[in-house]
C-alpha cells in the first residue's frame, strides 16, 4: 500500500511535465494549426537556462589562503562566489534558490525566443503541408540541441534544488496515517508549479477577454479576422505562451532529472503521445492524459510489475497510446474534426 | 494529407467523367490490382515511361554505380568503407521514398527496421551461417514482420498521428534494445559475432564452429573491403530495379493515387489500407536490407542505428535529392554520407591548415566560426542543412536540378 500510493505521488510530478509540454503543443497546434516538432527543444532550452543562471550565479572567486595546507601540502584554495562576497548571507542564499531566480530569467528569454521563432520560421510554414511543418521544425529541434550540446557538453549537468527542499517530506505523519511515505520536496515543489502554470493557463484562456478572443480564433480564424481583430499577433503570443510554458517546465525540472542535449526529443516523443492519448486539440485532454500517463509509468515501475512484465516502464505508454488508438481514435477527450483524415 | 493543387486537378476533372461509362464492379474491388482497362487518368498518373526503358535505367544505373571507385577518385572518396555506406543508404533512402514519396506518409521511425535488420543478420551469422545471404534473407524478413505489426497500428491514423506513432514505436525499440532485450541485442555493447559461435549450418558442412576472425563471407569470398562494396552495389541494383517497378506498376500507380487524394480513392471504392500497409513493409523491408548490409560488412550491431536522429537523417537524404523521385534518394544519401565523412573527419587543426591564406587573426575567427560545425558539430550542419532543403528547395536537388534546366530551355525559347 505505501509503495502504491508513493508511486501514484512520483507519476504526478513526471505526469506534470508530459502534461505541462503537452498543453503548449495542443495550444500551438490549436492556434496556428502547426505541429511543433521543436517543442521539446523548447522545454529543454528551459531546462539550460536553469543551468546557465546556477552557472553565472555561482561564479567564484578562488583566493589561497596561506596559513592552511591541504593534506597533499599544497595551499588551500578557499573558493567563495561573488554574490556571497558582496551581499554576504544574501547572496548566499540567492545562490541557493537559483532554480527559482530563474524562473525570472527563464520567462523573457523564452518568451522571446517563441516570438522569434513564430516570426521568423513557423509563419512562413502556416500555408505548407504539414508533412513541411514536420521536417523544419524537426531540423529545428536538431540544431537547438546540437548548439546547447555544443555549448553545455553532452553529459548531463546536475543542479541542485535549494538546501530547504533538499530533504523528503514525510507526508504519512501530515494526514497522521501509519505508513512510511518519504516524498522528495522538490517533487511536491514540481507539482504544485506544475498545478498553478496549468490554472494560470486555463485562467487566461477562459477568464480574460484576450484569450476569449484566442479560443475564438481557435474555433474560427476568418470570422475573428472580419471583426478587425489583428488574430495573427495574438496567435504569436499564444506561442510566446507555449514556450515559456514548456520552458519553466524545463527550467523547474532540472533538480529531479539532470538536463542533457537530448532532454528534448526524449520528452517530446512521449508528448506527442500524451497529446495524441488526450485528444488533439483538446486542451483538458492533454492535462488529464500527462496525468494519466505519468502515473501509469510510476506505477510499471514497480518491481512487482516488472518482475511479471519486464520492461514494461519502458512501453507502458506506447502501449496506452496503442491501445487508444486502435479502440478510440480521436483520443480521451478529442475534439470532433481536429485533424481528421 | 499533404496535396498540392497540381497533384489534385488531373484526377478531379478525369475520374469521375470516366466512372460512369464502366461497369460498376470494377469499382467496388477492394484488393487485388488495378483493372488494367481503368479509365484513363490525368498526366500525373499516366505511366511514367514505356516497358522497355526499365531495363536501361537499371543498366544506366548500375553503371554508374560500379563505376564509383572510377569517378569517385577525384572527390576523394573512393575507399571501398565510404562506398559501400553509399550503396547501403542509397537501399535505404529508396524504400523509404517508395513510403514517403510514393505514398505520401512521412515517417519518422524507419531507423527501427535498419536496427532490427542489423540485429537480425549479425544473430544469422552467430546461429546458422558466416554468409551473408541467409543473413540477409532473415534481416529482411524479420524487418518485414516489424513493419506488419507497426504498420497495422500506425496505419490507422495518417498525417502527423501517423508520423508520431511511427516516431514512437521507434524509440519504444530504441529503449527497449538499450534496456529489456539486453540479452538479444547486448544493451550498449553493442551484438557482435564471437569466435565460439554455434553456426549450425557451418558446422554441419565444415565439421567446425570456430573460426578465428569473425567475418562474413560468400563461399570463402571475404566480404569486406572492396568485396563488401561489389555486394553491397549488386544489392543496391536489384533493390533499384524493384523500386523501378514497382513505381510503374498499378500498384504504384494506386500509391500515387492515395497520396494524391486518398478521401477521393477512397469515395471510388478502393479499401486503401492494405495498398499502403503493404507500401509500409515494403519500406520496411529495404530498411531491413540496408541494416542486413551494414552486419555484413562488419559484423556488429548496435542500437544507436534506431535512434531519433538516424530515422531523421533518412528522411532528409530522401527530401534532399527529392522526394518521390527514383534517382533522388540515393542521390540524397551519397551527398549526407559523403559530407558526414569529411565534416565529421575535420578537427581545428585541420581547419586552420585549410584557412591558412588568410591572415592570422582572422583565421582564428573563421576556424573559431566554422568549428562547431564540423567533427562532432556535424549534426548541427545536418540540422542547418535539414532546415535550409525544406524551407528553400521541398522538391530537392532534382526539383533543383528541373528548374536550373527550365531556366536554359526557357532562354532558348525567347
Amino acid at each position: 500500500m505505501d509503495a502504491l500510493i508513493l508511486q501514484f505521488l512520483n507519476g504526478l510530478d513526471k505526469g506534470g511535465a508530459y502534461a505541462l509540454i503537452a498543453l503548449g503543443l495542443t495550444l500551438t497546434f490549436g492556434t496556428l494549426g502547426v505541429v511543433n516538432f521543436a517543442h521539446g527543444a523548447l522545454f529543454m532550452l528551459g531546462a539550460f537556462c536553469a543551468v546557465l543562471t546556477a552557472r553565472v550565479l555561482s561564479l567564484e572567486s578562488v583566493t589561497i589562503d596561506p596559513t592552511q595546507t591541504t593534506p597533499w601540502g599544497t595551499p588551500l584554495e578557499v573558493r567563495t562566489t561573488y554574490l556571497e562576497m558582496w551581499f554576504g548571507d544574501l547572496g548566499a542564499g540567492i545562490v541557493d534558490y537559483s532554480v527559482f531566480i530563474s524562473i525570472l530569467f527563464v520567462i523573457p528569454v523564452m518568451l522571446l525566443i517563441g516570438v522569434i521563432f513564430e516570426r521568423g520560421l513557423i509563419r512562413h510554414f502556416y500555408k505548407r503541408p504539414h508533412a513541411e511543418q514536420i521536417l523544419v521544425t524537426f531540423g529545428l529541434a536538431i540544431v537547438l540541441s546540437e548548439i546547447v550540446k555544443a555549448w553545455f557538453g553532452a553529459n548531463p549537468i546536475p543542479v541542485s534544488s535549494p538546501a530547504a527542499f533538499s530533504g523528503s517530506a514525510d507526508i504519512a505523519a501530515w494526514f497522521g496515517l501509519d505508513m512510511v511515505l518519504a516524498y522528495p520536496y522538490w517533487r511536491l515543489v514540481y507539482l504544485a508549479a506544475s498545478i498553478i502554470i496549468i490554472a494560470a493557463v486555463f485562467a487566461f484562456l477562459n477568464l480574460t477577454t484576450y484569450g476569449m478572443v484566442v479560443r475564438a480564433g481557435m474555433q474560427d480564424r476568418e470570422t475573428v479576422q472580419f471583426l478587425g481583430i489583428n488574430i495573427e499577433r495574438r496567435f504569436t503570443v499564444v506561442f510566446g505562451i507555449a514556450a515559456v510554458v514548456a520552458g519553466l517546465a524545463g527550467a523547474l525540472y532540472t533538480p529531479i532529472l539532470p538536463p542533457n542535449y537530448n532532454l528534448g526529443m526524449e520528452f517530446l516523443v512521449l508528448s506527442f503521445v500524451v497529446v495524441v492519448v488526450g485528444g488533439m486539440g483538446s486542451l483538458s485532454g492533454a492535462v488529464a492524459a500527462g496525468f494519466l500517463l505519468g502515473i501509469l509509468q510510476s506505477f510499471a515501475s514497480l518491481t512487482e510489475v516488472k518482475a511479471i512484465f519486464p520492461g514494461i516502464d519502458q512501453i507502458i505508454i506506447y502501449l496506452v497510446a496503442v491501445v487508444v488508438l486502435l479502440t478510440r481514435p480521436r483520443g480521451l477527450l478529442g475534439r470532433k474534426g481536429v485533424m481528421e483524415s | 494529407m499533404d496535396t498540392t493543387p497540381e497533384q489534385n486537378t488531373p484526377v478531379k476533372t478525369e475520374a469521375p467523367a470516366n466512372a460512369t461509362k464502366k461497369p460498376r464492379s470494377a469499382f467496388y474491388r477492394t484488393s487485388g490490382s488495378v483493372p488494367s482497362q481503368l479509365p484513363p487518368m490525368g498526366p500525373d498518373m499516366a505511366p511514367l515511361w514505356p516497358p522497355k526503358v526499365d531495363i536501361l535505367m537499371t543498366v544506366l544505373f548500375g553503371i554508374a554505380v560500379f563505376t564509383m571507385p572510377i569517378w569517385l577518385q577525384p572527390f576523394g572518396a573512393a575507399y571501398p568503407d565510404l562506398m559501400q555506406r553509399f550503396a547501403i543508404f542509397g537501399i535505404f533512402a529508396i524504400g523509404f521514398n517508395i513510403l514517403f514519396g510514393l505514398t505520401g506518409y512521412l515517417s519518422f521511425g524507419h531507423a527501427a527496421f535498419l536496427g532490427v535488420g542489423s540485429y537480425s543478420a549479425v544473430w544469422a551469422f552467430k546461429l546458422f551461417s558466416l554468409n551473408p545471404i541467409p543473413a540477409l534473407l532473415m534481416a529482411i524478413v524479420i524487418s518485414g514482420v516489424f513493419a506488419l505489426a507497426i504498420g497495422f497500428v500506425s496505419l490507422r491514423r495518417t498525417g502527423i498521428y501517423f508520423s508520431i506513432l511511427t516516431l514512437a514505436f521507434a524509440q519504444m525499440c530504441y529503449n527497449l534494445a538499450y534496456s529489456v532485450l539486453t540479452p538479444i541485442t547486448n544493451g550498449e555493447t553493442g551484438l557482435r559475432v564471437l569466435s565460439d559461435d554455434p553456426r549450425i549450418i557451418d558446422a554441419a558442412f565444415t565439421g567446425d564452429n570456430f573460426v578465428a576472425v569473425p567475418q562474413s563471407g560468400f563461399f570463402g569470398i571475404s566480404m569486406s573491403g572492396m568485396n563488401g562494396f561489389w555486394a553491397c552495389a549488386i544489392a543496391l541494383m536489384i533493390a533499384f530495379y524493384i523500386a523501378l517497378r514497382i513505381t510503374r506498376s498499378p500498384f504504384g500507380m494506386m500509391l500515387r493515387g492515395i497520396k494524391s487524394n486518398q478521401t477521393r480513392m477512397n469515395y471510388i471504392g478502393f479499401n486503401t489500407r492494405p495498398y499502403t500497409l503493404i507500401a509500409f513493409v515494403i519500406s520496411g523491408m529495404y530498411a531491413g536490407l540496408a541494416g542486413g548490409l551494414l552486419a555484413v560488412v562488419d559484423p556488429l550491431a548496435g542500437a544507436e542505428r534506431m535512434q531519433w536522429t538516424a530515422s531523421g537523417e533518412v528522411v532528409l537524404m530522401t527530401i534532399l535529392g527529392g522526394a518521390g523521385t527514383l534517382i533522388g534518394p540515393f542521390l540524397g544519401a551519397v551527398i549526407i554520407k559523403y559530407f558526414e565523412n569529411i565534416f565529421s573527419a575535420l578537427g581545428d587543426t585541420t581547419l586552420r591548415s585549410v584557412f591558412d591564406f588568410l591572415p592570422e587573426q582572422l583565421r582564428e575567427v573563421v576556424v573559431w566560426a566554422v568549428s562547431p560545425f564540423v567533427g562532432d558539430g556535424w549534426h548541427l550542419t545536418l540540422g542547418v542543412l535539414f532546415m535550409l532543403v525544406v524551407i528553400f528547395l521541398p522538391g530537392g536537388l532534382i526539383e533543383g536540378f528541373r528548374r536550373i534546366g527550365r531556366m536554359f530551355t526557357r532562354k532558348k525559347e525567347g
